[in-house]
């Protein structure tokens, strides 16, 4: 026996295993790999697809939110043309219902007030008409009885009296400053 | 030797012990030689050894003992024994535990209930804790799996690259946590345990993509080689393929944690015996190896990682080119 086979024997060899060793080895890895192959990588994996699919689910519902609200804002934006539309036309008919109010204001009191002046214009034409009536008839007889005093002579013929004013009245338009004078003459 | 008394009588009804160590003059006798001699009890360490496992210890033994004298008697420097503690559990059985086993067991439920408390209450709007989690799964996914294999194919392998870089992960922790101490894959049996999976799982994908002998033929005889250069081109495809990568996957993980465990203790067991048996000015040198030890524990956690990605880089990597029409 050498030396050499004595340090051998202290222990074991680095290069050969003992039985116990590679018993342990495997009973050791045989664990391993079954815990990773049967729990923890399926756990790792469900994990990651769970993860991806709330990031895909997240994804679609943020587009879709983002679909709404685009939605909303254009008919928001809709609404909000169509109500400046609507202010604008009730405004244009408000302006024109308007302008036809005043006219037709307008148009009143001008017919009115044509009315009131043709009314006073016959009025005056109708008074004077009266007042030259009842002048010539208060004339006339003033100066026929003033005549049928002067004269003594009674002019009570209404014919004749009628023909006697009619001349004089028409001899009084015809030479106004002589009248007096002529009349005298006439008579 | 009152340590292994009750293991002295295991061996005394062992139908095959083995005396003969006693006679062995060597360097490091008494408390050493009592502890070895505990761990000879165990039946199943006290097999044959090769030629070239014997050429390994006589260029190990020098070394070790050197350093062991340098310390002259204080200084005990870590040998591999390390990796090889007193089995205090179902010995024999072949479910033996002793501490690092303990630690790999250990590393394993607190993975698992880790992850498991992450993603119990898993929610849509992810926690701190599940946030960080996730960011981990998804780093094994999209740049390991997916970088790899690609969508579909990534999918597939997913648990198994997932199981790969957390598992190794978790066991290469434990280097640098306190009172642990040690990573479970400094021992062979599970980067050689997975790297047997990885090795399975590239072959089946294989098969199952191509069907037996196409993948076969696809991996031994590359296409566009001219027909003589197989004679040079398919043994070097059987290495490099059949051979190479399971062991390079075993070795690579197994060594860095192995020699990443040496430096740590190498380092605090100097600091040790700098400060408190030599003492004066040579504690200088104690905050040094301090200082370095240090360094080291941060440069582990980088390695932790690191070889994690790796492992579970070239296992997608492997199934790929198994899977891939041709390359």
């Amino acid at each position: 026996m050498t030396p050499m086979t004595v340090l051998a024997a202290e222990g074991g060899h680095p290069l050969i295993p003992a039985v116990y060793d590679i018993v342990w080895s495997a009973v050791c890895f045989a664990i391993i790999i079954f815990a990773f192959w049967k729990v923890f990588l399926p756990k790792f994996r469900a994990v990651l697809d769970e993860r991806s699919s709330a990031i895909q689910g997240g994804i679609e519902k943020a587009e879709k939110v983002q679909a709404e609200a685009d939605a909303a804002l254009a008919e928001y934006q809709k609404q909000l043309a169509d109500g400046r539309a609507e202010a604008a036309r009730l405004r244009a008919e408000a302006q024109e219902e308007g302008a036809q109010i005043i006219a037709s204001m307008k148009q009143q009191a001008t017919d009115e007030s044509e009315r009131i002046i043709t009314q006073a214009k016959s009025q005056i034409e109708a008074e004077r008409q009266s007042a030259m009536v009842s002048l010539r008839s208060e004339v006339g007889g003033l100066a026929t009885d003033l005549a049928s005093r002067i004269v003594g002579e009674s002019l009570a013929d209404d014919s004749r009296s009628a023909n006697v004013v009619d001349r004089f009245i028409a001899d009084l338009e015809a030479q106004t400053p002589a009248a007096p004078a002529s009349a005298s003459k006439e008579v | 030797m009152s340590l292994c008394t009750s293991r002295v009588r295991h061996a005394e009804s062992d139908p095959d012990p083995a005396p003969d160590h006693r006679d062995i003059p060597i360097g490091r006798q008494s408390d050493d030689r009592a502890r070895s001699k505990c761990r000879r009890r165990s039946p199943h360490l006290r097999r044959p050894h090769s030629r070239q496992e014997t050429a390994l210890f006589i260029n190990a033994l020098p070394t070790v003992s050197l350093l062991a004298a340098e310390g002259g008697g204080g200084f005990v420097a870590p040998g591999l024994e390390e990796f090889f503690p007193a089995v205090f559990l179902f010995e024999g059985t072949g479910f033996d535990i002793n501490r690092i086993i303990l630690v790999r067991i250990l590393a394993t439920l607190v993975l698992l209930l880790f992850l498991w408390l992450a993603l119990r209450k898993a929610t849509l709007v992810p926690g701190r804790i599940q946030s960080v989690v996730e960011m981990a799964f998804d780093f094994v996914r999209k740049d390991i799996a997916y970088g790899m294999l690609g969508k579909k194919d990534g999918d597939r392998f997913f648990p198994l690259i997932a199981s790969l870089f957390f598992g190794i992960l978790a066991l290469n922790v434990t280097g640098i946590v306190p009172f642990l101490n040690i990573s479970s894959n400094a021992l062979i049996g599970m980067p050689l345990v997975m790297a047997l999976v990885v090795y399975v799982v590239m072959i089946g994908a294989g098969i199952k993509a191509k069907g037996g002998l196409a993948y076969l033929k696809g991996e031994l005889f590359p296409a566009g080689v001219p027909k003589p250069m197989y004679i040079l081109v398919t043994p070097i495809e059987i290495v490099s393929t059949f051979i190479a990568r399971p062991v390079s996957l075993t070795l690579r993980l197994t060594f860095n944690m192995l020699v990443g465990h040496l430096l740590l203790v190498l380092c605090f067991a100097a600091t040790q015996f700098f400060f408190f048996e030599v003492g004066g000015i040579s504690a200088g040198f104690g905050v040094l190896t301090l200082i370095g030890g240090f360094a080291f524990t941060l440069f582990e956690i980088l390695v932790a990682v690191l070889q994690a990605y790796i492992f579970a880089l070239l296992a997608a990597a492997y199934i790929q080119l198994s899977v891939a029409e041709d390359h």
